[in-house]
C-alpha cells in the first residue's frame, strides 16, 4: 500500500497525503525497508503498530502485538540482531520498561529504531495529552555509559522523514536511534509532503557487512571511531551478541584495555561523526533580536509566533534542533554569543534548557514552560516575549 | 569411537565458567550430540541465552549465539525465529530466567506454539549469584534469602507449559544423560513449542548448605525426587506431590505453530487468501 491508500496525490514528483503522524512513521519505517515490528500497546502510540500491522505482512513482514513493553522490543532487537530492519514503538511509560533492553542493543551495538510519541508524565500522567518530557530520558534511558540518537519531529512530513533517517542512522551508527513524536503530531490529520518513494529507497544507507572468509572477520574489531560491523545471522559468520564487555569476536571479557575501548568507542563512533547526525531548522534569524528555541510540535505554535511578533515589528527568529541528542553544541554556542535575548519553549519544566545553558555557556535563557497536558498557542509565546523583552 | 565434541564448541573458551561437578555440562553435552544426531548445519541455528549460569551456555557453542538480558531470552528469539522461520531457534536458560523475572514470556511464547526450542536447566537456585531463592526451590531449604528455611511455594513448570500452550513438555535430569540428550533431541524435531525441564545440581550453592555437599549428594537427591511418567501416573496422589514424572509429559502434534499461522496473515494482505474468520480454528474460544 502506497502513503495514504488511494489518498495519495503525485505533485512535482512529491506525495501530497492526509495522514496522522503515527501513521507516517509506520508508513516511513515500511518504505524504507523495515520487515519487523514488535510493540504492545499504549496510548497516544498505538496508531504505529495498528497502522504498520496493516502494511508489513504484505510486503513479506512481521509485526507482532508481544506480551508486554519489554518483549515488543526485545522482538525487535532479536530480529534485527538476525539482519533486518526492525522498530518498536511505545510511549514514555513504555519507554521506562523498556530501558534496560535498549542498554543491550547500545552495548552490543544492535541497530534499531524506536518511536516514542510522548505524552504527560511522570508515572500514567496525561495518557491522552501532549508534552515533551521524555527528552531528557532519550538522552540516557539506560544504565551505563553511552550516547543516544534522539531525532525530533517538528511537522507531520517530518514524522515521516525523519523515520527514514532513523533507520538509517542506526544502520550506519549501529545502535537504537529514536523517532520522538508527541500526542499533537503523532494524532493530528492533516496534509503531509512527502518525498518519492523512489527517492527514500535511493536514500538507504544499508547496514555495513563484511565480505571477506568468516576466520578473519571480528564483529567488533573496528577502528576507534567506527560502529562494529554486524553481519546478518544464518549466513557463515557466527559471532557472539552480548550485554556483557565483549572482545572483537563479541564474547565476554574483563580485560582492562578492552573494556576501556569499547566504551570509548561507543562515545567516538557518534563524536567524531556528528556532521551525519546534526539536523536544525532556522526561522527567520538572520535578522533577528530575539531568539526563540523548541523542538517538536511546540515549533508548530513557535512559527506561527514570529511571523505574528514580525507583524507587530519585534524581529524574533526561532532556532529548531530537529536532532536534538546529540545536541547542536557549536551552533547553539555561536547563537549564544549572537543573541542577547534567548527564550526557550517546552512542553516540559525545561529539560533542554539545561542542554541549552550548557551549549550558550550562560544561564540568563528565559524559559516557556507547560505541563498540563495542553499545547502552546501561539499567543502564549508572544505574551511571554512581550513580558520578558 | 569416542563422540568428538570440539566441532561444536568454542574451544578456546574452555574451561567453562561453571564450577567441579556441575551438570551444566552434561545439559551442553547432551545438546551438542542431539544436534551432531540430527545433522543440522551450525550455520542454521541460533541459541539464544539470559543471566544466570546457564547464560554463559552460548557463548561455548559455536552457532549463531546471543546472550540477552535477564528473563527476557525467548521474547528475544521470538523475534530472531519470526524473522527467519525456517532456522532453528533454541533458548537455554535457568529457572530463575524463565519462571521468576521472565515468566510473562516463557508463557506467553508457549500460548503461540512458535516453533523454538526451550531448555530450561533447572538447579532449584539462583547459583550464580550465590544461593537465592527460586520458584523452584522447594520449602524447607536454605537459601541466602531465607536462612531460616524457605516458605516460599515451588510450581511445576511442565505443568504450566502444558496449560499455557506447549506442544512438546518433557523433564530429565542429568544423571540419566542418554534419556536428556534423546528428550533435547526429540524437542528439536518437534515442530511447536517445545519445553524440556533439564534437572541439574548445584551442589556448590544448594547442595552444600542442605546436607549434600557433594556433587553426588545433589544428584543421588535429584533421583530421590524424580521417577519416570509411567511410574509416576501409577502412584497415589500423596506420593505423586513429592516426585517429579520425568520422560515426554506433553506431546501435541495438532495444534498450529505460530511462524505458518503469520504466513497465513501475510497471504491475506498479498492477496493469496481470503481474511482469517473463526472457520479456520478447530478452537473457537
Amino acid at each position: 500500500m502506497a502513503a495514504g491508500g488511494d489518498n495519495v496525490v503525485i505533485k512535482d514528483g512529491m506525495r501530497e497525503v492526509v495522514m496522522p503522524g503515527n501513521h507516517l512513521a509506520a508508513q516511513a519505517a515500511v518504505d524504507c525497508g523495515c520487515k519487523f515490528y514488535g510493540g504492545y500497546p499504549i496510548t497516544p502510540s498505538t496508531e504505529v503498530m495498528e497502522y504498520i500491522s496493516d502494511i508489513l505482512p504484505a510486503v513479506g513482514g512481521t509485526c507482532i502485538q508481544m506480551e508486554d513493553e519489554i518483549g515488543g522490543i526485545a522482538a525487535a532487537i532479536g530480529a534485527s540482531m538476525s539482519g533486518v530492519r526492525a522498530m518498536t514503538g511505545t510511549s514514555g511509560p513504555g519507554i521506562s520498561l523498556k530501558a534496560e533492553n535498549l542498554g543491550l542493543a547500545q552495548m552490543a551495538e544492535v541497530p534499531l529504531v524506536v518511536v516514542n510519541v510522548m505524552r504527560g508524565g511522570p508515572s500514567t500522567g496525561l495518557p491522552t495529552r501532549v508534552a515533551q518530557g521524555d527528552v531528557a530520558q532519550a538522552k540516557n534511558p539506560s544504565h551505563g555509559d553511552y550516547k543516544s540518537i534522539a531525532l525530533c519531529a517538528g511537522t507531520l512530513a517530518e514524522c515521516y522523514t525523519e523515520t527514514v533517517r532513523a533507520f538509517n542512522l542506526a544502520d550506519r551508527f549501529m545502535q537504537p536511534v529514536f523517532v520522538l513524536l508527541d500526542a499533537t503530531l503523532g494524532l493530528m490529520h492533516a496534509k503531509a509532503i512527502l518525498p518519492t518513494l523512489e527517492e527514500v529507497q535511493a536514500g538507504i544507507i544499508p547496514r555495513k557487512k563484511f565480505e571477506g572468509a568468516p576466520e578473519d572477520y571480528k564483529p567488533y574489531g573496528v577502528a576507534q571511531d567506527e560502529p562494529a560491523v554486524l553481519n546478518p545471522m544464518f549466513q557463515g559468520y557466527r559471532y557472539h551478541f552480548t550485554g556483557l564487555h565483549h572482545d572483537a569476536m563479541g564474547f565476554p571479557t574483563e580485560e582492562i584495555e578492552t573494556c576501556r575501548k569499547l566504551i570509548d568507542r561507543l562515545f567516538n563512533k557518534i563524536d567524531a561523526h556528528r556532521d551525519e547526525i546534526e539536523h536544525n531548522e532556522e526561522f527567520m534569524v538572520d535578522d533577528a533580536d530575539i531568539l526563540l528555541i523548541g523542538y517538536g510540535s511546540a515549533s508548530l505554535a513557535i512559527k506561527e509566533a514570529v511571523v505574528r511578533l514580525r507583524d507587530e515589528g519585534i524581529k524574533a527568529g526561532m532556532f529548531r534542533p530537529i536532532t536534538i541528542w546529540p545536541s547542536p553544541e557549536e551552533r547553539m554556542n555561536e547563537l549564544g554569543q549572537k543573541f542577547d535575548k534567548v527564550l526557550s519553549i517546552e512542553l516540559n519544566q525545561g529539560q533542554y534548557l539545561e542542554e541549552i545553558q550548557r551549549c550558550m555557556g550562560r544561564r540568563d535563557i528565559q524559559k516557556l514552560v507547560k505541563t498540563n497536558g495542553r499545547p502552546f498557542s501561539p499567543q502564549d509565546i508572544i505574551d511571554k516575549v512581550k513580558e520578558v523583552f | 569411537m569416542a563422540f568428538n565434541y570440539d566441532g561444536y564448541l568454542r574451544m578456546e573458551k574452555m574451561p567453562t565458567l561453571w564450577c567441579w561437578g556441575c551438570g551444566d555440562g552434561i545439559v551442553l553435552k547432551a545438546f551438542v550430540r542431539a544436534i551432531d544426531d540430527l545433522g543440522y548445519s551450525k550455520d542454521d541455528i541460533c541459541v539464544v541465552s539470559g543471566i544466570g549460569c546457564s547464560g554463559r551456555f552460548s557463548s561455548y557453542v559455536d552457532f549463531n549465539t546471543v546472550h540477552t538480558t535477564h528473563g527476557r531470552t525467548v521474547a528475544f528469539a521470538t523475534g530472531i525465529k519470526l524473522a527467519n522461520p525456517d532456522k532453528k531457534v533454541v533458548v537455554v536458560t535457568g529457572d530463575g530466567d524463565a519462571l521468576a523475572i521472565g515468566t510473562n514470556h516463557t508463557v506467553h511464547a508457549a500460548r503461540r506454539n512458535i516453533d523454538i526450542t526451550f531448555i530450561v536447566i533447572q538447579n532449584f537456585i539462583y547459583g550464580l549469584t550465590n544461593s537465592q531463592t527460586s520458584p523452584t526451590t522447594p520449602q524447607g531449604m536454605w537459601t541466602v534469602t531465607q536462612k531460616i528455611g524457605n516458605i516460599d511455594p515451588t510450581f511445576d513448570a511442565c505443568k504450566l507449559m502444558e496449560a499455557a500452550g506447549a506442544t512438546f513438555v518433557a523433564r530429565e535430569s542429568v544423571t540419566k544423560p542418554k534419556k536428556l540428550e534423546k528428550v533435547i533431541k526429540q524437542a528439536l524435531e518437534h515442530k511447536g513449542f517445545s519445553y524440556v525441564d533439564a534437572l541439574t545440581n548445584c551442589h556448590i550453592n544448594l547442595g552444600r548448605k542442605n546436607k549434600m555437599v557433594a556433587a553426588m549428594d545433589t544428584l543421588d537427591w535429584i533421583d530421590s525426587i524424580t521417577t519416570t511418567k509411567k511410574k509416576w501416573d501409577a502412584l497415589p496422589a500423596e506420593e505423586q506431590i513429592n516426585l517429579l514424572p520425568t520422560g515426554v509429559l506433553h506431546e501435541d502434534t495438532t495444534k498450529d505453530e505460530y511462524c505458518d499461522l503469520y504466513k497465513m496473515v501475510q497471504d491475506a494482505h498479498q492477496g493469496k487468501r481470503g481474511k482469517i474468520t473463526q472457520d479456520d480454528f478447530e478452537k473457537k474460544i
